[in-house]
């Protein structure tokens, strides 16, 4: 089992099909398998035990992860934004290893020992080695190494192995199911898990895969319309900059089918107005992890329509829901304990399937020994089978002895009519143990004062939830990938310097 | 035949099907394509050979195909001219149930 043997069967099938576009740089599925064969031909030659990239998304990136696993060694796609002593200190850790990058990088990395460092116009030019002709078969081999963002201590590089891979995709995309005309525009980087997810799922499906390098909300507009974009991926906060965009200046996108979304907690305002800017879209809200080869599970279409159309309060909270679990993927809701809880009740997401990796390279296997993997996110099921994140248990604030969720109180903050964004975390309290403090956004020209908004609160939730202290801010911190920087927003708030 | 468990690749002896096994039964098996029994990936076709005429159906690319009890399931990675069968009994493509696309 090797992921390679995808888009083998996409160049068998579809060979002429386009694959990638990213510019006026294209590839077609056999152009795809015929470069990830010779430069597999190069990594083995080099005797090198990874094959990393540092660079944004482009042809080489699909190229690099197919050579790789042709090669049978990991593909290790690193952030761009790290600086260069941290990804000094990760090449340090995959040494020997082959460095696809740009070519002031190439220069600046190639005198580090045990990296080879080559362009990404040198890694895609044909080499003159015969190309691997047969796939390592070794479902359990890495297929995929990803550091995480590693806000504690050094990073941690989980581990994505060839069977995890594979499961996910046979049992989520139908081999050739997209239309010669269909394009998915992917404006995630390489370096996060939906990057590579976006990847094996349109060379499975043969959907023509169109690279957007550097997200801005025009620059996706103006591609989708120009390429005839039928689907795309994307954060929260770029379907956010997507609609102002739409609103501001309106483009029509004739040709757009599908938007799924995932990687953060989509505001409710955000989607539902998304869901009025784009009538005749299809919106899936898709809920995965790095450690679970992405996504676990679905809110579909369907499920966006229902709720939108709804007045019922209950039908229409399910648009803050992310869905239910894939086929094959068990979910369950668990105490501190371990112990299941009953619908509706708050715990912590422990996930199972065959595509559940749950390892991290150097710690071993995080699944317990009923498969099951403690994922670190917060939230609860409903009585229907669908889920609600409340986020990550390591934020959860502990006031008196009392459990508060972040998420609960961001979601009623939200609710109000001055709110244009808002974070909510615990800071350090000598009668509480931990207070609750809201760093807000206001909209455009919105004012609103700290005590209406606690009465706010304190109508909808109980009383230990009205945040004690209220900040103003222009704009909240966020990773590229749409993440809010939880510690950096505390520090900042206790007054450490941020970092 | 060689030994399957999930992520076995087998090629068939009298065309160009491959196939990779998603499930397996515990015991052994007969697994045949073309009327003949399938051969691990690496093995040699005998030159000549074509699928029985009972046996003809044909297999097509990224379908699924499954036995009646549906222990076994293999993923067509190549199409041929032969039909996949366990022993006598055809195998027949499982009906996948579209998920919207989520990356």
């Amino acid at each position: 089992m090797n992921i390679a043997m995808l888009l083998e069967m996409a160049a068998d099938a579809f060979g002429d099909r386009e694959a990638v576009r990213c510019g006026s740089a294209t590839f077609d599925y056999q152009g795809l398998q015929r470069a990830a064969r010779g430069a597999a031909a190069t990594l083995v030659a080099s005797g090198c035990r990874h094959a990393a990239l540092l660079d944004e998304s482009s042809p080489a990136v699909p190229v690099a992860l197919f050579a790789a696993a042709a090669a049978g060694i990991p593909f290790v796609p690193l952030s761009y934004r790290l600086a260069d002593g941290e990804i000094g200190a990760l090449l340090g850790r995959i040494a020997p290893a082959h460095l696809v990058t740009d070519a002031a990088r190439a220069a600046q990395f190639s005198d580090h020992i045990g990296i080879a460092a080559v362009t990404r116009a040198a890694f895609l030019a044909p080499g003159a080695l015969e190309p691997v002709s047969s796939l390592p078969d070794d479902g359990d081999a890495i297929a995929i190494l990803l550091f995480t963002s590693g806000t504690t201590g050094a990073p941690k590089a989980a581990v994505l192995r060839h069977r995890h891979l594979v499961s996910y995709i046979l049992a989520a995309v139908e081999f050739g199911a997209a239309d010669a005309e269909e394009a998915t525009l992917v404006a995630v980087p390489p370096y996060h898990v939906a990057g590579m997810a976006a990847v094996l799922s349109s060379v499975y499906a043969a959907r023509r895969i169109v690279q957007l390098p550097h997200f801005d909300a025009y620059a996706w507009i103006a591609l989708a319309a120009a390429e005839r974009v039928t689907h795309a991926f994307v954060v929260p906060t770029m379907l956010a900059r997507i609609a102002d965009a739409l609103i501001e200046r309106p483009v029509a996108l004739p040709a757009l089918r599908a938007l799924s979304y995932g990687g953060g907690k989509m505001p409710l305002a955000v989607i539902e107005r998304a869901m009025q800017l784009l009538p005749y879209v299809a919106f899936t809200n898709a809920y995965g992890l790095t450690e679970t080869s992405s996504t676990i599970a679905l809110l579909d279409p369907g499920d966006h329509r229902a709720a939108f159309d709804s007045d019922d309060p209950g039908l229409r909270r399910r648009l803050s829901s992310v869905g239910r679990p894939l086929p094959g993927v068990d979910v369950e809701v668990r105490d501190a304990e371990g112990k299941p809880v009953a619908a509706g009740e708050r715990g912590e997401f422990h996930v199972r399937g065959e595509q559940v990796a749950g390892e991290y390279l150097g710690h071993g296997s995080r699944l317990g020994a009923d498969g099951f993997f403690p994922t670190r996110d917060a939230g609860f099921i409903d009585a229907d089978g669908y889920l609600f994140l409340d986020g990550r248990l390591d934020d959860v604030i502990v006031r008196g002895g009392e459990n508060l969720s972040p998420g609960e109180i961001e979601d009623v903050l939200r609710e109000h009519a001055a709110v244009a964004d808002c974070a909510v975390v615990g800071l350090p309290d000598e009668q509480w143990g931990e207070a609750v403090a809201a760093v807000i956004v206001l909209r455009p020209g919105a004012t609103v004062r700290a005590e209406e908004l606690r009465d706010f609160v304190r109508a909808r939730l109980r009383s230990s939830r009205a945040p004690e202290r209220i900040e103003f801010r222009v704009a909240l911190p966020y990773t590229d990938t749409g993440k809010l920087l939880r510690r950096q927003l505390k520090a900042e708030l206790l007054g450490d310097p941020p970092g | 035949m060689p030994r399957m468990k999930p992520g076995t690749r087998l090629r068939s002896a009298v065309c160009t099907t491959e196939v990779m096994v998603i499930q397996a039964p515990a015991d052994d098996v007969d697994v045949r394509c073309g009327g003949t029994s399938l051969l691990d990936l690496v093995a040699q076709p005998a030159p000549g050979a074509a699928p029985a005429a009972e046996a003809a159906g044909g297999t097509l690319i990224g379908k699924r195909y499954v036995s009646a009890a549906g222990d076994l399931e293999l993923l067509c990675t190549k199409p041929g001219a032969g039909t996949l069968a366990l022993g006598d009994v055809a195998l027949t493509i499982k009906g996948a149930k579209p998920l919207p696309s989520s990356d």
